[in-house]
């Protein structure tokens, strides 16, 4: 429990680090939120510049504003963003609930692919199939997923024309009904599966393959359990527990990592939100946007942590 | 069993460390090899193979083929400079933090926690998106070439020093209290020749190993954000920056997003290979 309060206490000293360091980069951003509005009503004069820096409170220092706005986040007040024409809450709610859609899809195509072969290859290490997996696996870390995505439009939407190449509609809006969503899904939560799955595959052998030298597994064997019985009712049990600490540090980082697959799938993501925002000068969207995703990441972390205490009755006492 | 011994029984960490020395053999002949790849040949665009230009062309009827060679000069330049940056910086921090112990390491290491809890992507993005007229450069520096491709180094650089600062801590702990260094402290060395001749030999292999896996990552992340338009800049041609328009030129033809990509995975695949030979070799227990 104290070390569980521990990592809190951490993560909200990094959050807040963080927060003082994105609020410093914005400031180096090319643009200035007055040069914009300017840009968009030529009949504003240089006096009516001057007044609205002062009305935003633009022509205070730098470590005030920072407090002022740290205030009002704290308060919940996200602010209006420039590039959607609305409050930031409203813009970044539906790009949040589209990416954990695309997202689970893709952790779930990734674990079908990755915990299975990753079992299998373990029975005999040097043997056809843990060579074809490891291929798999190496090829599934190095494959840049922008490319990967392409290849698949390439294949699916161009020359097949089985799948659309992009364009989801968000959640909340009318769409094509169920069958439609999932014919969006299909390919960015392929791409996200096949460039993911890589690392789990790896993870799980290597876990299966560490237990399988452990006292218990011979002592299962002895006392008369077949092969399948030891493999899955023993070794996975335990092998588990390393794979299921990793999904969860990904978990965090997923939420802003599926950026370039919403990109290249024009999805109306977290990721691309955050993209569209910092090209966009959209400050107060991009500010939001990027504090959530440390937040995310970082609460993906804590749950690795919690994840492992439950599963671990070694680590509990602690 | 020396570590090339065991190394050249490794057939595929071979192939991989042949294809990679090839790449950048390749890479550095590029300008004699391939003809301009900035010269533009508006007759044939996104023209097929042929004779002329053995892969087609772009959008803009620029040689697939040279573009290619040259791309993958930048790209593979910019990853080896990326790694040799971010791997100076973690030794450095590491080898600091572990032997310095106390509040230095302390302070280190959660700036190292603290950094690696972060979203990559996003961080690299508004990293990338900066002004640089803003941090008050010279303006004639701003526009040189050098920058161009300096200035992803030192983005990638920054966050992605994390992984070899604990590895070399970890190690440096090991080490520090070994009798070599303990004599070497009681003859009167300094801490910092102590770190450099005395630690710094012992850290060298697992550093090796932890760089040559991390060139793999930082071509996939330097692809990814030319890609996205915030990496090398046009016209100077990188691997991810020529799919930048492929999402638009797919529909009319989509083999001239191939290459390219296929050119990243196997550069990237020959660097994982070759630095899990690696590993393997440094470390035959695992």
């Amino acid at each position: 429990m104290g070390l569980i309060l521990g990592r809190l206490g951490q993560s909200l000293a990094v959050l807040l680090a963080m927060s003082f360091v994105i609020y410093g980069l914005m400031g180096l951003m090319p643009g200035d939120p007055i040069d914009l509005m300017i840009a968009a009503d030529p009949h504003l004069s240089a006096a009516d510049a001057v007044r609205l820096k002062a009305l935003y409170g633009l022509d205070r220092p730098w470590t005030e504003r920072y407090l002022r706005w740290l205030a009002r986040i704290a308060q919940g007040e996200l602010g209006y963003s420039r590039l959607f024409a609305r409050p930031v809450l409203d813009a970044l709610g539906p790009a949040l609930a589209n990416t954990a859609l695309l997202m689970f899809c893709a952790l779930a195509l990734a674990l079908t692919l990755a915990l299975p072969l990753g079992v299998a290859a373990s029975r005999r290490p040097g043997g056809g199939l843990d060579h074809a997996a490891n291929l798999l696996a190496f090829v599934s870390v190095s494959v840049p997923t922008f490319w990967l995505g392409l290849m698949l439009v390439a294949v699916f939407a161009v020359w097949l024309g089985w799948l659309p190449a992009g364009g989801m509609h968000g959640l909340a809006e009318d769409d094509g009904g169920p069958v439609d969503r999932l014919r969006h899904l299909a390919l960015p939560v392929a791409t996200l599966g096949i460039a993911g799955c890589g690392q789990y595959l790896r993870q799980m052998r290597a876990a299966m393959l560490a237990e399988a030298g452990h006292d218990y597994v011979r002592t299962a064997r002895a006392k008369g359990c077949g092969p399948v019985r030891v493999l899955l009712g023993h070794q996975l049990r335990n092998a588990l527990i390393p794979v299921t600490t990793i999904v969860a540090l990904e978990i965090g980082g997923l939420f802003s990592g599926a950026l370039i697959a919403e990109t290249v799938f024009a999805w109306p993501g977290m990721g691309r939100l955050i993209y569209e925002a910092v090209m966009g000068n959209d400050f107060n969207l991009a500010l939001s946007g990027l504090l959530l995703a440390t937040a995310m990441t970082l609460a993906g972390s804590i749950l690795a942590d919690l994840a492992y205490a439950w599963l671990d009755p070694r680590v509990r006492s602690l | 069993m020396t570590v090339l011994a065991r190394l050249r029984g490794d057939p595929v960490a071979l192939v991989a460390i042949a294809l990679l020395l090839a790449l950048a053999v390749a890479a550095i002949l590029a300008p004699w090899l391939a003809p301009d790849p900035e010269s533009l040949d508006l007759a044939a665009m996104l023209a097929a193979p042929s004779l002329a230009h053995p892969l087609g062309t772009d959008e803009l009827g620029r040689d697939v083929a040279s573009r290619l060679l040259h791309g993958g000069r930048v790209s593979l330049a910019v990853a080896a400079a990326t790694a040799l940056l971010a791997g100076l910086t973690g030794t450095a921090l590491g080898l600091l933090s572990g032997y310095g112990g106390g509040r230095l390491d302390a302070v280190l290491m959660r700036l190292t926690d603290g950094v690696m809890a972060l979203p990559l992507l996003p961080l690299l993005i508004v990293l990338a998106a900066l002004d640089p007229a803003k941090l008050g450069l010279a303006p004639d520096l701003l526009h040189s070439e050098v920058f161009a491709v300096g200035r992803i180094v030192v983005i990638v650089a920054l966050v992605g020093w994390t992984q070899v600062a604990r590895l070399v801590r970890a190690q440096t702990l090991a080490v520090k209290a070994r009798d070599h260094v303990r004599a070497a402290r009681a003859i009167g060395a300094g801490p910092v020749r102590i770190m450099l001749r005395h630690i710094l030999p012992h850290v060298a292999s697992p550093v090796l190993v932890a760089t040559t896996l991390s060139v793999g990552h930082i071509i996939l992340i330097e692809s990814a954000l030319s890609f996205l338009g915030l990496g090398v800049q046009p016209p100077l041609a990188s691997w991810g920056n020529m799919l930048t328009g492929a999402i638009g030129t797919i529909w009319t033809s989509p083999a001239a997003a191939l290459w390219p990509g296929l050119a990243i995975l196997l550069t990237v695949l020959a660097c994982n290979l070759a630095g899990d030979g690696l590993q393997r070799a440094c470390d035959p227990r695992r």
